[in-house]
């Protein structure tokens, strides 16, 4: 497979396409592997990206049950964003912020990243003042944040709703740096960065069982053969729970909830930012993707599901929020909705850790969060996987953290997973 | 939803909105609710050790399928349910009250004459 540059952009327009290879390989799964990774979303391509990368680790592969990008890497609102502020997490997602910065060309592959900025509205004191807070922490950590003014919001954006809106505005909080990405392009990097270096990514293969011995796992049975394993990685989300009871373990710190998102036809450019409203119980995140669409999302279903399909009540609400700040929507038509699952975790934060099972690792527990964090998270689950010990960073992203009382729970919302949004 | 198989249009409507049989008021949208969680939860006594209450605070089954869960019919009679639905299918098995000095309110027909 040959490295894509401008040359061979050249060179394939002047002989009609006719020489582009395909961007990984299909093969059939092996016997053996020393690492097995388990889901083909975008955490799990970005493990073993960077196994073989950073740790040389290259007899790797990526169990896909379905097929590459069908689940939440193409079910999202593609935001990127490190606006957080417990330690432990204020890193992590700074040091994803940093990999998404270099990841088109570490990656040889336009992922599309658009540090469009963050703008969350702001609608009293004291909101402003725990943004100050929170943006404050960040810029002392080495991150961006800044506030804006209600002068400096009118000229960047001059299209919300100032005049009469049950909330007004009266400022926001800012991260330049953050924006979005092409989420295809996100797994599709991945996969083929991953594929050149010898990872195999084998689709239409799913785990229905898994055999342990000794305190380890030895094999996976798989739709396609058993495959053995020196070690063994979960990243399923919204899954986690029924692998890890195949496992051979009972219950674990997260629900499955879904969450919808959503696009409007394409209109012409309308809006430059990511911008976030959340108030008096309304939650709600909107851009404008490049081919033209509204991207747009809201809160959960609220219930606990497995099915990728989403409510009416939330496609109610999510629209009502639209149209209460950026009234100039009200006539745009929804073109569709999607609804991916997620695992919510009892605390809001996720898991990147170690398990009972000797050579089992676990990758769980992203709520909403997923799609940002997606290259740190490959990151530091393949340091995990390849160096046997969690990185600094992520030594609270463990399943333990309940029994110690050391939750990490950005929002303070208690031990209710679906509060967590 | 037997019927609602047939129905493309109603068997869409059932999917996208539950109808919960509420034994006290009768078939109502889930949005007249909120969910509460797993009803298979039992707090175990409040001189329990750290363990059982770790358990029983933060860990789940999360089943795929039936499953027993809580619901609380807030925008309504106020009481608390507990309904047996598939979390894949969302089909709803059964509806009873929570508390059982309520269980009378199941003998009725469940079209409002409950209680």
């Amino acid at each position: 497979m040959s490295k894509y540059s401008l040359w061979t952009v050249i060179r394939n327009g002047l002989n009609g396409q006719q020489g582009w290879d395909r961007q990984w390989r299909d093969p059939e799964p092996r016997e053996s592997y020393d690492v097995v990774i388990v889901g083909a979303g975008l955490h799990g391509l970005a493990t073993a990206y960077y196994l073989a990368k950073n740790h040389h680790v290259r007899n790797v592969a990526v169990l896909e049950k379905g097929w590459l990008g069908g689940g939440n890497a193409g079910r999202n609102t593609t935001i990127v964003r490190s606006n957080y502020m417990m330690p432990g997490n204020r890193q992590f997602y700074e040091h994803s912020l940093k990999l998404w910065e270099g990841l088109s060309h570490d990656l040889n592959y336009n992922v599309m990243f658009s540090q469009r900025h963050h703008v969350t509205l702001l609608h009293s004191p004291a909101a402003r003042d725990g943004a100050a807070r929170r943006y404050n922490r960040m810029r002392l950590t080495g991150s961006d944040g800044e506030l804006w003014d209600i002068e400096t919001l009118r000229k960047e954006i001059p299209h919300l709703n100032y005049d009469n809106a049950r909330f007004p505005i009266i400022g926001a909080a800012v991260q330049k740096r953050a924006g979005n990405a092409r989420h295809d392009a996100v797994a599709w990097g991945y996969a083929r960065g991953a594929d050149m270096q010898g990872v195999d990514i084998i689709q239409n293969c799913e785990v229905v069982g898994v055999v342990r011995e000794n305190g380890k796992v030895v094999s996976l049975q798989t739709t396609r053969g058993n495959i053995r394993a020196g070690k063994v990685g979960f990243a399923v989300a919204g899954n986690t729970s029924r692998l890890w009871q195949m496992a051979g373990f009972g219950g674990l710190p997260i629900e499955t909830h879904k969450l919808q998102a959503f696009v409007s036809e394409p209109i012409k450019p309308l809006l430059d930012h990511v911008v976030v409203f959340g108030v008096g119980g309304a939650h709600f995140y909107i851009s404008q993707s490049d081919k033209g669409g509204m991207v747009f999302g809201g809160d959960l279903d609220w219930y606990k599901s497995y099915a990728q399909r989403g409510n009416l009540p939330i496609v109610q609400d999510v629209c009502e929020c639209a149209t209460s700040i950026l009234p100039c929507l009200g006539r745009v038509r929804l073109l569709r909705h999607w609804s991916g699952v997620m695992d919510m975790s009892m605390d809001g934060s996720p898991f990147i850790c170690k398990t009972p099972l000797e050579n089992l690792y676990l990758n769980a527990g992203w709520n909403y969060g997923g799609f940002k964090a997606s290259p740190a998270s490959g990151w530091f689950f393949a340091d995990l996987i390849a160096n046997d010990r969690p990185h600094e960073t992520i030594q609270h992203y463990t399943l333990e953290r309940f029994h110690r009382g050391l939750i990490l729970d950005e929002r303070g919302a208690g031990p209710d997973p679906k509060l967590h949004g | 939803m037997t019927n609602g198989a047939q129905d493309p249009i109603r068997n869409f409507t059932a999917r996208a909105m539950l109808r919960i049989h509420c034994p006290f008021c009768g078939v109502r949208d889930h949005s007249e609710f909120t969910y509460g969680g797993d009803a298979s939860i039992v707090y175990p006594p409040l001189d329990a050790g750290a363990d059982e209450w770790h358990d029983a605070v933060f860990l789940r089954e999360n089943v795929r399928g039936l499953q027993s869960e809580t619901w609380h019919h807030v925008n309504g009679c106020r009481m608390w349910l507990i309904v047996e639905r598939d979390t894949m299918t969302h089909e709803i098995v059964s509806v009873r009250p929570a508390h059982e000095g309520c269980a009378t309110a199941t003998s009725g027909d469940g079209k409002g004459e409950g209680q």
